[in-house]
Parts: C-alpha cells; structure tokens; sequence
C-alpha cells in the first residue's frame, strides 16, 4: 500500500517532468531546425507569437482549470503588460543598451501592472459567479482596450508624460512617443527571441506546478471543486480566488511583454475579444487543468491557420469546422463510445470496472 | 396533544463534562425564510467531550441548526456561544477557525483532487507558508509539507483508508467518501465535529463499525460531536444526549432513554394515535 | 431639446439591442448556454434582407419576412447540428462550440457576399417627424424600431405568460427533466426557443442596417456582445429584464457618445455594467439563486 502511495505521488511529480521534458526538447528541435536552414522564414517569425500564446493559455489555464472560474478577457492582461512593459523598456532603453535586459525589466515591469490591475478588477468581480462573471471579464477587456487606445505616453529626459484622449504629452525634442492612442505602440525594442520565449514559458511552468502543488494550490482547487466545502474548513475563499486571478494576470501580462517585443510596432486592437476567446479555445483543446495540453494546442492552433495558408480564404472556415467537430467528439457520448471501440482492449478495460 | 416533557438542558451533558464549561451554547437560535420559521427558538447546551444527537423526523430543520451553527445561513436571531464566545457576525471560515468542523448530507467532497491532497487542504488552519514560499519550494514549505503528508496519513488511519491516500476522492465508494468527510473534518483540529447524517447508506457492518470510530476520535482528539441520523440503532448506542426536533422546535431533550420514553416524540414519528 | 434628441436614438439603439438580447436570454434561460453565434444570425439575417430588397428589388417587408424565415431555419439548423449533441457537456465545450459556429457563420458570409461592405438601404422609408415647431426631428426608423421592440416584447411576455407553448418554455428553463416527465416535449421546446430567437434576430439585423447602413460580415460581432451583456445587464433569462438592460445600454453608449468621449462610449458602457453586476450580482431584474447546502 505504500507503494501504491508512492506511485501516485510520483505519477504528479511525472507528468510535470514530462511537460518540462517536451518543452526543452521542441526548444533543441527547433533550434537544430534554425541552425540548419530547415524551416520556413514564416514559421520562424511565429515562434516567439507561439512562446506568448502559450503563456497566455498556461495563465489563463490556471483561472479556468485550476480555479475552475470562466474569463473571457485575459487579453486585457496581455495588453496591460504589452503597453506598461514596452514603456517601461522604452523609459529604461534611454540609458541602458542591452537588450536582455530591456526585455527581462520589460516582462517584469508588464507583470508587475498586470497583477495590480488584476488584483483591483478582482476584489469586486470574484464575488460574482459563472456567466456573471464571464461577462464581467469581457467586459474589462473592452474597458482596457478601450483606454489603451486613447492613451498618449510619451518619455523624454524629463520623465513620462502621460495624457488621454488627445496627444498633450509635449514632449522635449528627444522625446519618444510610446503609446500614441490609436497608433498604439511604436518604436518598440524589438528584443524577444524565441531562447527568451522558451525560458518564460518554462517560468511559467515552474510556477503553476508550484504553485498547484503547495497549499496555496490545494486551496484553490478546494474552491473550485466545492466552495461551501471549502469555507466550511477554513479556507479563506475571497483570498485564495483573488490569489490565482492575480497569478494569472501577472503570467499573462510578462506574455504581453514577450509579445510585444516582438515587434516595431503594436495596436491596441490586437488584444481583443476575439485574442480573448482564442486563448480560451487553447485551454478547452488542451484539456482543464492540463498544462501540456495547453502548450501543445497553443502551438497546434497557432501554426494551423499558417499551415491551411494553401487554402486560402477557406482556412477559417476550416477552423471553425474543426472546432465543432473537436468538441463535438470530444463532448458527445455516441462519437465518444464510437471512438472507444476504435481502440483496442478499451472494451476489456470497461468489462473490468 | 401529548405534554411536552422538557428537561433542563443541563441534564444532557454527561457527568465527566458537568464541572467544565460547555463547549456549545445555542440561546433561542432561530431562522425565518420570509414566512416561515425554520428553526425557532432553539436552545441547546453541549458539553467538551459529549456525543449528541440531533434527531427529528424529515424536514424537521436537522441540516438547517448546523447550517445555522456554521454560519451558512445567518441567524435571524439568538446567540450561539462557541466555547463561551459569541459567534455573532462571524462567517463560515471564521466558525471553522473559532473550532467547528462539520461533514455534509450530500457530500462535499473536492472530488477532483486526491484522498490526500483533501485531508492536507483540511489543515489550511495549521499550516503557515504563503504563496511566494510555496513557488520558491523553501525549507519552510518543504518542512510543512512533511508534517501535513504524516498528520495526514494518520488521521486516515482512524478509517483504514491509507492505502486510499493517492486516489481522487470523487471515485472512493460512497461509505469512504462519507469517512473522508469526517477525517477531512478532523484534519482542522475542530473542538466541536458535527456530522451531518455519518451513516447514510451505510450498511449494518459499516455503521458498527462508524459507531467505533466516532467514539474513537472522541476519546483520542477528546472533542464534542454533535451528530444528525436517522439510524436510531447508532443514536441510542452512542449519543449521550438527544435533541429531538420537530417543525423546527425542539420537542424533547434528554438522555436517549428519556427522550425515547417521550410520547412527543413517539408521536412525532409516528404519528398520533387515532382515538377509537 | 438635444438631451431630448439624444434620448430618443438612445432609446431607439438600445430597442435593437433588446430585439437581440430577448434572442439571448430566452436560449439562455432555456439551454442555459451562451449562444455567441447569435450576432451572427443577425448579419445573416441584414445580409438575406439587402439581397432581397437591393438585388431582387423586393418590397422591403418581403425581404424582412425571407430574412425572418432562413435565420429561424438557420437557428434550427445550428441547434440540431451543433448544440443539441451537446446537451449533456460541460458549459465550456457548448461556449466553444458556439464560437465555432460564429466563426464558420462570419467566414462563411466572407466566402459568399466578400468582405466589401454593402451599403443597406433602409427598410423603412426615409424622412422625419418634426415636432417643437422643428426643433426636435425623429427619423422614420427610429420610430418604427422602437415601436417593433415594444410589439415583441409585449408578444413575448404574452406569449411565455398564457399560451400552451410559452409554458412548455418557462417549464423546461427550470426543469427539462420534470417538464419531460410532464409530457412535455423538451426538445421540441428547445428548438422553438432557439427559432424565436433567430427569427428576432433577423428583425434585429434588418433595423440595426435601416439604422447604420454599412453592412459587412462582422457586423453583427460588437452589438451581438453588447447585447448579451445588456441581457446580463437586466438580469439574464428574464424577457422584461433584456429589454430594460437593452434600452438603457443604448441609452448609456448615446449619452457618453454625445457628453463624454466617442472613442471612450464601449468603455464606459462595460464600466458601467461592472458597476451594476457588482452592486446587484444577478442583473436588474435577475432572481438570486441561493444554493441548498
């Protein structure tokens, strides 16, 4: 009985080193293929945008599987690190060249505002449950976009200057304009690499596994599986939610960062509803709760729009299809019995049980 | 209708507990939903190391005294007293924290997570490391870590379930989930268990040996249980005291031969005799 | 008079807005899924009507009616193909799926009518009611939509009150597996819901592009979404509380257009929508629902 003990707890310990384990060696493949000249130009420049979807699905996979809480904004994360990240690279880019430095200040900087501002939108919102709240983190990331887009931030040897609605940041002649409204950012260092990309996500991952793993994590998930259970041990429901929504918004926000940084120029728009959703479709692929599965469909999904490129103006149409159809045989227990006879010795398994 | 038969609440607690204070004082403790009185006037008295029984027929307002006492309902009004304290304007996880644990009639358990991982979430009280020493893995939480796996395995030692340790709670066979409930329970070191209906669905052999155990984590954790069933074989072997209710009014209290004695309460079960 | 002028196209927005919210509500209080493809069926819906009316030089109420008559059939459809197999799953995988099928509806409309907007002409005909001796001018199609909002909502609220059907519907949105053992056909109820709403849907499409003329293939994406949280907003799967929650978001997005920021007017319309869900965490009108422990 002990050994049974044993193996359960190494079967956790197992599949986290599994993750670990395929992260690293899709990182070697990858840069094999780099140094080889073995892979398109197109897919190269997609592997940091990959590096940052993951993220984002591994982030938001922690307040939707692991605190079992639905949003349907954690785009306005990302944009929340993307903007304060960028200005915090730029700000620092004045006096200071190099660029691992600018990103690694950059991604801290995005997650730092990204977790205050989840902090804050969490004391009111985490009262509400389910659709109520779903609806509550949409709304947040139309609010952030919606700022963000008529935002003006400019830097000059002066300081920051920050105004609203209309450019009145008067900066000094060698002043750079970081946030210029609807222009969104520019002049961003373009210091994400894809070694960059990869380190993050396995912070990322430390974290989460840590995190899941400690008592903080048990008490989470004690909220997610039975809130009055919960409170009836003890459990300080409010703190804990408030705990993982946070950890969440803070992951995503270095995401927007890594993203960011990735490119010249950036707008608001690009973290939307529609960023939103196709996160969450990365989770619900990947599995709740399940942080390979996220990575695997993060990258998956990404590349597949890429890949149906022969298709053309069919390759949406034919990813709508295979949503459907993926939940739809996920999710249905005829496709699902069907599927099960497919398999071999799955019918012995069920006699047993 | 029969005369009631109150006894002096006092009377309950038994002998080796009377010079202590008690650990519970329920004072006029009521609840209303909108119209109807659910719970009214609901006085109770138990002792540091009693076993009391709450009894009463369906829909007497059995669940609803301990949703009351763990502040998942707040009363409308009296006063319960929790070791001589007021437990007024506290919530759930402050009722837990102040020494009351409870199990539930249809069971709560975190069914996604291990039998273990959901006695260790038990000891969220006990434990102290926050969140930055739980991701940075140090001494401190690898310390705690080891105390909560070894206090773990040795509450579900009272129920033989060790063995069950890595398996998700949601697939344990009912009497284990049930089982799991009280050492979950247990795990927050309460000074007053309240079990809500231990021995549903439980079969003769099981509920023997549940009696067992309930006396067992009495003498060993030396705390006051206050249990609702409906098994009257299990209530009267065990309880010390009894509380019966009916339509949300205590009818009778008392030792379990007394109250068993009570035409109220024969009458409440079974009815009233049909004059010829 | 301007604050009066602005009152009224808030109103008449926020009535296109509670066409589509009613839609919403009524799939959700019975299926309890958000139905993110809803926006969609109301370009399908503006889409059917141009076509008619533009191309086929149809009379206007013909191209409401065929418009009508394919997004109820569509409705039908998607519920039979995509959300019926799915009864039994956990919510996520239905909200999934409904955004396939917004995402295949949107780029379907894309394959077949391109992504050149098309410039709608409206259904109702154009001109104006002067009153205050011509200081305050409603257009035609604002009275027309907001009297079409009344007229439905007072047929719904008919409807789900008194007639045999609507209570099959109110029965099934609290119990499908009661309202079955009563005799009640609850996927027949079901698929009628989910024709209601489309067939609204289409009325709201067809007044949104009478009202704001350029039509392209996401047309129907940001007022589907505002909609939905104006059905939220009154409190969801309650057929007064979407039209309320529909007429005050409009009215809220007209006034912070006209008073505070046009670029700010989503903002402040999801602010404010915080705001009332955190001081009344079911809606307006919504019904808390307190969980038996």
């Amino acid at each position: 009985m002990k050994q049974s003990l044993k193996w359960n707890r190494s079967k956790t310990t197992r599949n986290n080193f599994i993750t670990y384990g395929v992260v690293i060696l899709a990182y070697i493949i990858l840069q094999i293929m780099i140094g080889t000249d073995s892979i398109t130009s197109t897919m190269e420049g997609l592997l940091v945008p990959i590096c940052a979807y993951v993220v984002m699905a591994l982030s938001l996979n922690l307040t939707v599987g692991v605190l079992g809480e639905l949003s349907l904004g954690h785009a306005g994360f990302m944009s929340v690190g993307a903007f304060t990240g960028v200005t915090a690279a730029v700000a620092l880019g004045r006096n200071v060249t190099s660029g691992p430095v600018l990103l690694i200040v950059g991604m801290i900087v995005g997650a730092c505002f990204a977790a205050l501002v989840g902090f804050l939108i969490g004391i009111p919102v985490l009262r509400l449950k389910g659709d109520y709240l779903a609806i509550v983190t949409l709304a947040f990331g139309e609010i952030i976009k919606g700022i963000f887009n008529n935002l003006y931030v400019g830097v000059d040897g002066s300081g920051l200057h920050i105004s609203i609605l209309s450019d009145t940041t008067n900066l000094a002649a060698d002043g750079d304009l970081v946030i210029g409204g609807p222009m969104g950012l520019s002049g961003i260092p373009r210091e994400s690499t894809f070694t960059a990309g990869v380190i993050l996500i396995l912070v990322t991952l430390i974290v989460i596994f840590h995190l899941v793993n400690s008592r903080a994590g048990r008490a989470i998930m004690a909220v997610r599986d039975n809130r009055i259970a919960a409170e009836s041990i003890g459990i300080n429901v409010t703190k804990y939610k408030l705990m993982a929504f946070t950890v969440s918004a803070a992951l995503a926000g270095a995401a927007g960062t890594l993203f960011a940084m990735n490119y010249t120029t950036l707008v608001a728009n690009k973290f939307d509803f529609n960023t939103s959703i196709l996160i969450l479709v990365f989770v619900v692929l990947g599995g709740l709760g399940n942080m390979l599965g996220s990575i695997i469909a993060a990258a998956a999904l990404t590349i597949l729009p890429e890949a149906l490129r022969q298709f053309s103006d069919y390759r949406m149409l034919v990813y709508a299809i295979v949503l459907i159809l993926v939940m739809l045989a996920t999710n249905n227990d005829t496709f699902k019995a069907f599927l099960g006879r497919l398999k071999p010795g799955a019918k012995k398994k069920k006699e047993a049980v | 209708m029969a005369k009631l038969v109150t006894i002096p609440s006092k009377s309950m607690i038994p002998e080796r507990d009377i010079d202590k204070s008690p650990i519970l004082e329920c004072v006029n403790l009521g609840i209303q939903f909108g119209g109807l009185k659910a719970v009214d006037d609901f006085n109770l008295t138990i002792g540091r190391t009693e076993i009391a029984g709450l009894i009463g027929p369906n829909g007497a307002g059995k669940t609803t005294v301990f949703n009351l006492l763990t502040k998942v309902y707040q009363p409308t009004h009296g006063t319960i007293l929790l070791d001589g304290k007021d437990t007024h304007g506290m919530n759930t996880m402050q009722v837990n924290k102040a020494g009351i644990a409870r199990t539930f009639q249809n069971i709560r358990l975190f069914d996604a997570m291990t039998v273990e991982d959901n006695v260790k979430t038990g000891m969220e009280n006990e434990m102290s490391y926050g969140l930055w020493n739980g991701i940075f893995r140090t001494p401190k939480y690898w310390k705690q870590e080891k105390v909560a796996h070894e206090r773990a395995l040795e509450l579900l030692s009272i129920f033989n379930m060790e063995d069950m340790a890595g398996m998700k709670a949601g697939s344990l066979p009912y009497g284990a989930q049930r089982r799991l409930e009280i050492v979950r329970a247990l795990a927050t070191n309460p000074s007053l268990l309240l079990l809500d209906e231990p021995a549903a669905g439980m079969n003769p052999s099981e509920t023997a040996e549940l009696m067992e155990n309930i006396r067992k984590i009495r003498d060993t954790f030396q705390i006051a249980i206050l249990l609702i069933e409906h098994d009257m074989n299990l209530v009267m072997n065990i309880c010390e005291g009894l509380c019966v209710l009916n339509f949300g009014k205590v009818i009778a209290k008392g030792t379990p031969e007394d109250v068993q004695a009570n035409p109220a309460v024969i009458e409440a079960y079974l009815g009233k005799k049909k004059e010829a | 008079m301007t604050f009066l002028s602005f009152l009224i196209s808030g109103i008449s927005l926020g009535s296109i807005y509670a066409i589509i919210a009613l839609g919403y509500t009524m799939v959700y209080g019975i299926a309890k899924m958000l139905n993110f493809a809803h926006g969609d069926v109301i370009m399908v819906g503006a889409y059917i009507c141009f076509y008619a009316t533009s191309r086929y030089d149809l009379p206007p109420l013909v191209g409401v009616i065929l418009a009508m008559i394919v997004c109820t059939i569509l409705g039908i459809i998607i519920e039979r193909l995509a959300y019926k197999p799915l009864r039994a799953a956990p919510i996520l995988a239905v909200l999934i799926t409904a955004i396939g099928v917004s995402y295949f509806l949107q780029n379907a409309a894309l394959l077949l009518w391109s992504s050149n907007p098309k410039v709608f002409s409206s259904v109702v005909p154009e001109g104006s009611v002067s009153l205050f001796g011509g200081q305050l001018t409603i257009p035609y199609v604002t009275l027309v939509t907001i009297a079409a909002c009344i007229v439905i909502v007072a047929v719904l609220v008919w409807f789900t009150g008194k007639t045999k059907k609507g209570k099959a519907m109110r029965a099934c949105s609290e119990d499908k597996g009661a309202a079955q053992l009563m005799g009640i056909n609850v996927n027949g109820t079901i698929s009628l819901t989910f024709a209601i709403g489309s067939g609204l849907a289409a009325i709201a499409g067809v007044l949104l592009c009478s009202a704001y003329p350029t039509l392209v293939p996401t047309t129907g994406a940001m007022p589907g979404i505002k909609a939905f949280t104006a059905a939220v907003f009154g409190g969801i799967g309650s057929i007064p509380g979407a039209m309320l929650g529909g007429i005050l978001l409009g009215i809220i997005e007209i006034f912070a257009k006209a008073y505070i920021s046009t670029q700010l007017s989503d903002a402040i319309v999801f602010a404010v929508l915080i705001v009332v869900l955190v001081v009344r965490p079911a809606g307006l009108l919504g019904k808390q629902i307190r969980e038996k422990v």
